[in-house]
């Protein structure tokens, strides 16, 4: 589904991306782990169109969008939940989701799937009136993964969706993501809770410093000695 | 490091302009309210139907500034930029209200009394609505092009570099506006329905208070467009990818929201508001040269950061407030009235002193600075 190839990236002068690769299948969760800086957001904005890679390339359903700008790369079905949440603070959780459909033109469908997300996260509806600033942080990353969703994404990008958050809230959250990959969705999971990551990823990518060192199925990355001793605090 | 932080606080040229600038504050202020005791309670010298005139005066002017003030604030909001040739876009629109106008009047329809009546004159209305339509349409247009010639190359560059770009935009804008209209000030040919100066007049302690129908159409077009604004803002989808955009452009982006096409529509929307104020501004004021905009542009700058730079009930605030000051504070200050822009900017100064974010302006988060 997702196929990317020996990608380059570039900040100015500094090389995050040196020359990485790696795939998704449809329904799969492949996971990303890897310590600050390693270039997993890199990565992530790379596919969404917010960088360019100065080489290499993102097939997408066979289909090569390394070019293509942010707005395209949505209604292709490619939707990132960014890092740190970045709800609109300012705009009510309806706005918020609202903005979350802003390709979708069919105002049936956007309302259907408003309901779907308020039957998914009843919290939000609870909450819709209130303004995305005053939620709380796990109810944000919900709200992030709800106006995600309202994009109908056949591919969603998950940046640190634990960040910040509490440990029953986190389990809560990868319970949502699991529910949403059965449901057909194929998900690319970035984080830095390996473990959690690792328990519900079909494959994991080990990034390091612009690289990827260590590639599998999770249940064999996750008994890997060097992960355990770098990651997983083994 | 321990003894540092023992040692009394040091009059530094920080914290010494920390000192002054309240107690120049303070200082001004006093000095206003003193003149307006004295203007007011000792003096008395002016009766209810000359503050009248005055209020009439500061509504209209304020309502001008405040639609031209809205289009800082929005291109403020999204780009963090002042867009210094704005003043220079309400031109443009003032320049083709007139020419609609002037070809209005040359064409002569039949009617049934002589001599024969000219179109604008035979019908006020379509050529009044006509007036603003191509006066907004070609200064949206305006700030369209100046947006995608002047600053979105510069997008990614640091912030000084389209300030530049404005200011140059704004020098070559106005000259070639001389260039092209030549340097003469000319008269604009109002339909004869609303001559300036005609009105309806109200009879107060025996003198005349007219208000203008000029007056009026600014007044009342101007609130509307506020609200037609307001509403936009609020609840379209373009409002809201709009707020968006201005909150967090590379969020917008990942939300399939095509941010340059919604920078370019903030800048159509600003550009239709500051024509509709230039064709306001002729019709109410009656002169039109390639410098018209110039003044009216900083004044509604000035109001824009009055209110709140970022902000738009702030802007509309700061430009009624503006225009009420210029029209109301010679008089209640005792001031000559050569005098009104000092006084705005001194009155604007004091504001700052005390609430250097606008009246409704917050404190810019460290994302946005």
């Amino acid at each position: 589904m997702l196929k990317v190839t020996d990608l380059n990236v570039y900040y100015g002068a500094i090389h995050a991306l040196k020359g990485i690769s790696f795939d998704l299948q449809e329904g799969e969760i492949v996971t990303l782990i890897g310590a600050n800086g390693a270039g997993k957001s890199t990565l992530l904005n790379t596919v969404s169109g917010i960088l360019h890679a100065k080489e290499g390339t993102v097939e997408y359903l066979g289909e090569n969008i390394s070019n293509e700008a942010p707005q395209v790369i949505v209604q292709k079905g490619i939707v990132q939940v960014p890092e740190g949440r970045k709800i609109f603070a300012k705009m009510t959780v309806m706005e918020n989701l609202e903005m979350g459909a802003y390709t979708v033109t069919d105002r049936q469908q956007i309302q259907d799937k408003r309901e779907a997300m308020f039957d998914r996260f009843p919290v939000l509806r609870t909450r819709s009136k209130q303004l995305g600033g005053t939620l709380s942080g796990g109810e944000q990353q919900m709200l992030a993964m709800a106006r995600a969703l309202m994009a109908n994404p056949k591919l969603l990008l998950l940046d640190e969706p634990s960040m910040g958050l509490a440990p029953v809230l986190v389990e809560q959250i990868f319970d949502i993501i699991q529910d949403i990959n059965q449901q057909g969705t194929s998900v690319l999971l970035v984080e830095q809770n390996a473990h959690m990551a690792l328990s519900i990823a079909d494959r994991a990518y080990v990034l390091e410093t612009g690289h990827i060192v260590l590639e599998g199925d999770a249940s064999v990355v996750m008994n890997d000695p060097m992960v355990i001793s770098a990651y997983l605090g083994g | 490091m321990e003894s540092k932080t023992k040692s009394p606080p040091k009059l530094t040229r920080r914290n010494y302009s920390k000192i002054i600038r309240p107690i120049f504050g303070i200082l001004v202020l006093g000095y206003i309210l003193w003149r307006l005791y004295e203007v007011l309670i000792v003096q008395q010298a002016y009766s209810i139907e000359i503050w009248l005139r005055l209020l009439i005066a500061g509504l209209i002017i304020g309502g001008v500034y405040a639609l031209i003030a809205i289009g800082y604030t929005l291109v403020y909001g999204i780009l963090f930029m002042i867009n210094f040739a704005h003043g220079e876009v309400m031109m443009i629109g003032t320049f083709a209200g007139y020419f609609l106008f002037e070809v209005t009047k040359g064409i002569n329809v039949a009617s049934a009394g002589n001599p024969p009546l000219s179109f604008s004159d035979a019908y006020p209305l379509i050529s009044v609505i006509l007036a603003f339509i191509v006066g907004m349409t070609v200064a949206a247009a305006a700030g369209f092009f100046l947006e995608k010639i002047a600053y979105r190359p510069l997008r990614k560059a640091p912030r000084l570099i389209p300030l530049i770009s404005a200011i140059g935009a704004s020098f070559f804008l106005q000259n070639a506006a001389q260039l092209l209209f030549s340097p003469q000030v000319r008269d604009y040919t109002n339909p004869a329905a609303i001559a300036r100066g005609s009105g309806w007049t109200l009879i107060i302690n025996d003198s005349r208070v007219v208000i203008t129908y000029t007056g009026v159409l600014t007044f009342v077009l101007s609130i509307l467009l506020m609200i037609g604004l307001y509403l936009m803002v609020q609840k379209t989808k373009l409002g809201k990818a709009m707020r968006a955009v201005a909150s967090d452009k590379n969020t917008a982006a990942l939300m399939g929201i095509d941010v340059d096409a919604i920078v370019s529509r903030t800048f159509i929307i600003s550009g239709a508001l500051a024509g509709a104020a230039g064709v306001m501004w002729g019709l109410h004021n009656g002169l039109v040269h390639f410098f018209v905009g110039f003044l009216p542009g900083i004044k509604a700058f000035t109001a824009a950061v009055l209110g709140g730079i970022g902000n738009i009930p702030g802007a509309m605030l700061g430009g009624m407030f503006l225009g009420l000051v210029e029209s109301l504070g010679p008089t209640a200050l005792g001031i000559s009235y050569q005098l009104k822009d000092v006084i705005a900017f001194v009155i604007m100064i004091v504001i700052l002193i005390f609430r250097p974010s606008g009246i409704l302006g917050e404190v810019l988060s460290e994302e946005k600075v």
